[in-house]
């Protein structure tokens, strides 16, 4: 028996080495062998049998925006009527907040009615703060959003602001319904499943272009595609939340005789209510990235500032943008957050007057009105004043220039020593492997460890990136993917156990990680490109910056969750520490780790994409070009690629993970 | 002692698999254990007749996976049973639309769940007051209703908490203040102590039998605690892998157990906790000295002090306070130590 099992351990393993070989060899001497047999097809796919689905999609949509009819109107009303309804919202608060609301158009506008002054957002915001019961909480948003102000990053940050309160209405509500609808209906769950899963994995910037090519350039396209991606995410956790509020509640609600309606409204939203939040923060913080990075097509803002900062290199104003966006973030996301652990109220007290039951409401409506009023005739109280703005543009110029004058040689040696010993020759190996064999071996590989269901599907899903003729495209993401990945564990782990084991170094390395967390994905590639410049480098470093969360949060949750009964066992028998952290400890943390892993793969592709802005040549910059030349076939089959690697990624690993706890025994 | 019956249960079957309904009928509506486990079906009520009459505590006992669940939602129709015919107040309840099943369940039934069941947004009075909302009562007259049922179960003071700050036994409290807060004639309570402390549980069994002799509800009570069962119950059903094994006032279960899993059960019960005096008096009553007189409904538990400690055995009276039979101290003792003669 134990001889049986031994031999088969020994074929697996040697399965994988075997597998790694042949792909080794094929990849070293897969120009020779293309040479030797002058047979081109064995780098490239034969061009003749390429699919050309992305021109299809492109006259498709083309035939959609132009001749498209429903009978009484047509696409293009469609859109137009989409735009207006998310315009109108869009407008009301843009004016709220910045712009004035204002009667005529052009010159002949005359403003009715003033914007918000500074003194009232930020009142308002630190109302709501303090009505999420956290001191600690008001203290924090407020210095944020007086940071705003203060370092004259206000107008942009308003106007950002301004799509976050229209985007996110829209897409919790929309999450919800669906969401809802999913919980209902088990087969509209489970046709959602595979559209959602595609959609939280095609990049970023693939949204972007079919809704530029539908809804033109400005800050309406920008919150359809904000919308769009910040929505999966709540239908997902709306679902999940439904159907775990307790059997026994659903019980008691049938049984004092809930009709369907009050079932839903009465007992399962408000018992889910908890982790709804949860869903809403997700949604928020999804949205604050999304529309930073669709400043690309028009969302204007912070992201704006950003992008306008990178393109002209200026390293000050970037930096400037980059902090706002970040202190932006880190308020709303603490701010929702405390929404969502939020206890439920005592009911109030009916018969006091308005004022004595809702006293933060009404100091608010008084500092609304007061401040209106008297901004109209002491500037300073509506705007911030300009002469009392504080910039820190030049500083950081001067610091970034210092770092490089003083650290040029220590960074760039460590540039190139990583880029020849690491980087490029992953580059080679991944770059030299002949797609048939690479469709071959990733059917193999995915087979094995998920059965053959999972192999033939990702084989599939190879020979479509192979056939869209972006086969060398998809190895530079694979290649870039799998360094970032491997240093993000590499770092990532190791502090995920330190802070498992350690609740000090959890604090601060949690703090640390949260924050990493919060940013929008934009921000990463500030500081990378003023200290690297443009290139894989720099696009590694932002990665590995990114997708380093997830390796650290589930090292730490997984060797935290290891039942303490093993660990005092494993003391009892007289192991030494380190033998518990290798014998016990990180074996049973395996299946976390796993997960880690798997999502580290997935932000990593996500992040990828985007530093097509600090040019590197994979997938991503194929997106990117699209987008820039609006060729919706080209962006969406490119970003599908993209898309099918992290779907094939996901499942291997999942799969891996899921045999490992099975193995373990846990459920 | 005859009630009308309030819910007749008359061949029940609750099968769980592929397409049961057609499995039922391959079986002439009558599987064998041996028909399901070759088709892995899972059979959790099999066969279930049960008469519940009104003003009885019925319960149903048995241990997990032993179908009583299962049972007890068929019979509220939380569940739909494969087969079988639930007749509730004479209408047949299966065949009750949704609005029908909704009004019932509105008006006559209530129920209290293992977990409380309690909804987390809402405060204690909230809580009892909610069967009320749903049925569209406005606000007054439901939160006056709900007071009063706050008051019965003893949370006077706690109305504005939260389920969350409450005990396990506070917020059972509340959950049967909610389910009786409409004043349903048909009360099922499924396993509600035994989520608690031992100590609480034999509290709020107390409890309980203080608040059905104020009400005379018709109860199906749950549970698995045989203890507690004999304790509550007018009439028991023992159920074991979904089919019912015996249905039995408590006492004729421990001297008669129908079979051997019903005998396993009982014979740890201290027989003179549920034996009543009438079941082991000597019959007629010849003349001679007595220490007095019992009612025959007294378990020997209740009497052996008196009757042992007195120098002449005890005259035992029926209901109508007539005497039947004598008791004397060896009888007594020989039921306290389990001595057969």
């Amino acid at each position: 028996m134990s001889e049986a099992l031994s031999r088969l351990t020994r074929w697996a393993s040697l399965f994988w080495l075997g597998l790694f070989a042949i792909t080794w060899a094929l990849s070293t001497w897969s120009f020779d062998l293309y040479k030797a047999l002058d047979a081109r097809w064995i780098i490239r796919f034969p061009k003749k049998f390429e699919l050309p689905l992305d021109k299809w999609i492109s006259d498709a949509m083309s035939w959609l925006v132009e001749d498209a009819t429903f009978g009484l109107f047509t696409f293009r009303d469609v859109t137009r009527f989409i735009s207006a309804l998310i315009e109108a919202p869009y407008d009301i608060v843009r004016s709220l907040l910045i712009d004035g609301f204002a009667v005529g158009q052009g010159q002949q506008a005359v403003q009715v009615a003033p914007s918000l002054s500074w003194i009232a957002v930020i009142g308002i915001i630190l109302a709501l703060a303090y009505h999420a019961r956290r001191r600690n909480l008001v203290l924090l948003v407020g210095i944020c959003f007086v940071y705003l102000a203060m370092f004259g990053q206000w107008d942009s940050a308003m106007i950002t602001l301004a799509s976050v309160l229209i985007a996110v209405p829209i897409g919790v509500a929309g999450g919800l319904a669906l969401g809802i609808f999913a919980y209902r209906v088990p087969l509209a769950e489970r046709m959602m499943r595979p559209v959602l899963d595609l959609m939280q994995t095609v990049p970023v910037f693939a949204y972007l272009v079919p809704i530029l090519f539908l809804f033109g350039f400005g800050p309406v396209s920008a919150l359809v595609a904000t919308v769009v991606y910040a929505m999966p995410p709540m239908v997902r956790v709306s679902t999940v939340a439904l159907q775990s509020v307790p059997q026994e509640l659903i019980e008691a609600g049938r049984m004092v005789g809930c009709t369907q309606r009050q079932m839903m409204w009465k007992v399962l939203i408000p018992t889910a209510k908890p982790s709804l939040m949860v869903g809403v923060n997700q949604v928020i913080m999804l949205t604050l990235n999304m529309v930073i990075i669709a400043s690309m097509i028009g969302a204007g803002g912070l992201g704006y500032d950003v992008l306008t900062a990178l393109r002209r290199l200026d390293i000050g104003g970037g930096v400037e943008a980059g902090l706002a966006i970040v202190v932006m973030a880190i308020a709303l996301d603490r701010l929702s957050q405390a929404f969502a652990v939020r206890r439920f109220d005592a009911p109030l007290n009916p018969s006091l007057p308005f004022h004595k039951r809702r006293p933060l409401l009404t100091g608010i409506l008084l500092l609304v009105a007061v401040t209106t009023v008297a901004g109209l005739f002491v500037p300073p109280v509506h705007l911030y004043p300009e002469d009392l703005t504080i910039t820190t543009g030049s500083f950081w110029t001067a610091a970034i220039e210092w770092i490089n004058v003083n650290f040029f040689n220590t960074l760039e040696f460590i540039k190139t020593q990583l880029l020849t010993f690491l980087l490029v020759p992953i580059k080679k190996f991944f770059g030299g492997i002949p797609w048939i064999w690479g469709i071959l071996v990733i059917g193999l590989a995915a087979g094995r460890v998920g059965g053959w269901k999972l192999g033939l599907l990702a084989a599939g899903l190879t020979l479509f990136v192979a056939a869209s003729g972006l086969w060398g495209k998809a190895m530079t993401t694979v290649y870039l993917c799998a360094t970032s990945v491997l240093i993000a564990s590499i770092i990532g782990i190791p502090l995920g156990i330190w802070a498992g084991q350690s609740a000090r170094a959890n604090s601060v390395i949690g703090a640390f990680i949260d924050t990493l967390q919060t940013l929008p994905s934009f921000v990463y590639l500030i500081p990378v490109v003023m200290l690297f410049r443009v290139g894989d480098f720099s696009a590694m470093i932002a990665v590995v910056l990114y997708a380093l969360a997830p390796a650290v949060r589930y090292a730490a949750h997984g060797i935290r969750s290891i039942d303490a009964e093993l660990i005092e066992a494993g003391k009892v028998f007289g192991c030494t520490e380190r033998q518990i952290l290798w014998r016990i400890k990180l074996p049973l943390a395996a299946p976390s780790l796993l997960l880690g892993l798997n999502q580290t793969i997935m932000l990593a592709i996500s992040m990828l994409v985007i530093t097509a802005l600090v040019g590197t040549r994979d997938l991503g910059q194929e997106v990117y070009i699209a987008l820039t030349k609006a060729n919706t076939g080209q962006g969406i089959v490119a970003g599908l690629a993209v898309a099918f690697i992290a779907i094939i990624a996901d499942r291997i690993v999942t799969a891996l993970a899921r045999s490992s706890r099975e193995r373990l025994g846990l459920k | 002692m005859e009630r009308p019956v309030k819910l007749d249960c008359r061949g029940v079957w609750k099968i769980y698999g592929s397409d049961p309904k057609a499995f039922l009928a391959r079986h002439g509506g009558a599987p064998t254990a041996e028909d399901l486990a070759a088709e892995r079906m899972t059979g959790a009520v099999r066969d279930a007749s049960v008469q519940i009459c009104e003003g009885e505590i019925f319960v149903i006992m048995g241990l997990s996976g032993s179908g009583k669940s299962t049972l007890v939602r068929c019979l509220s129709r939380l569940i739909e049973p494969t087969a079988g015919e639930i007749q509730f107040e004479g209408r047949n309840l299966l065949s009750m639309n949704e609005a029908e099943l909704i009004e019932v369940r509105r008006k006559k039934m209530g129920m209290v769940f293992q977990h409380f069941a309690l909804l987390p947004h809402l405060t204690v009075l909230q809580n009892a007051a909610f069967p009320l909302e749903v049925q569209g009562v406005d606000k007054k007259t439901r939160e006056d209703r709900a007071r009063q049922m706050i008051e019965i179960v003893g949370l006077v003071g706690r109305e504005d908490h939260f389920p969350r700050q409450l005990s396990g036994g506070q917020q059972q409290r509340v959950g049967i203040a909610r389910s009786l807060v409409a004043d349903p004639d048909l009360w099922f309570l499924d396993e509600p102590f035994s989520a608690l402390d031992p100590l609480i549980r034999r509290e709020m069994q107390d409890e309980f039998m203080r608040l059905q002799a104020m009400l005379h509800k018709t109860i199906v009570f749950i549970t698995h605690d045989f203890d507690e069962a004999i304790r509550l119950a007018d009439r028991i059903a023992v159920m074991k892998d979904g089919v019912i094994e015996q249905i039995a006032t408590p006492e004729e279960l421990v001297r008669n157990p129908a079979t051997s899993y019903v005998e396993d059960f009982t014979q740890h019960i201290p027989r003179a906790k549920v034996v009543k005096l009438r079941s082991v008096m000597a019959q007629g009553v010849p003349e001679g000295p007595y220490a007095g007189e019992l009612p025959g409904s007294l378990t020997v538990a209740e009497a052996v002090d008196q009757v042992e400690a007195a120098p002449h055995p005890f005259k035992v009276l029926d209901e109508d306070g007539v005497a039947v039979g004598t008791i004397d101290g060896r009888t007594v003792v020989d039921v306290m130590i389990g001595r057969r003669s």
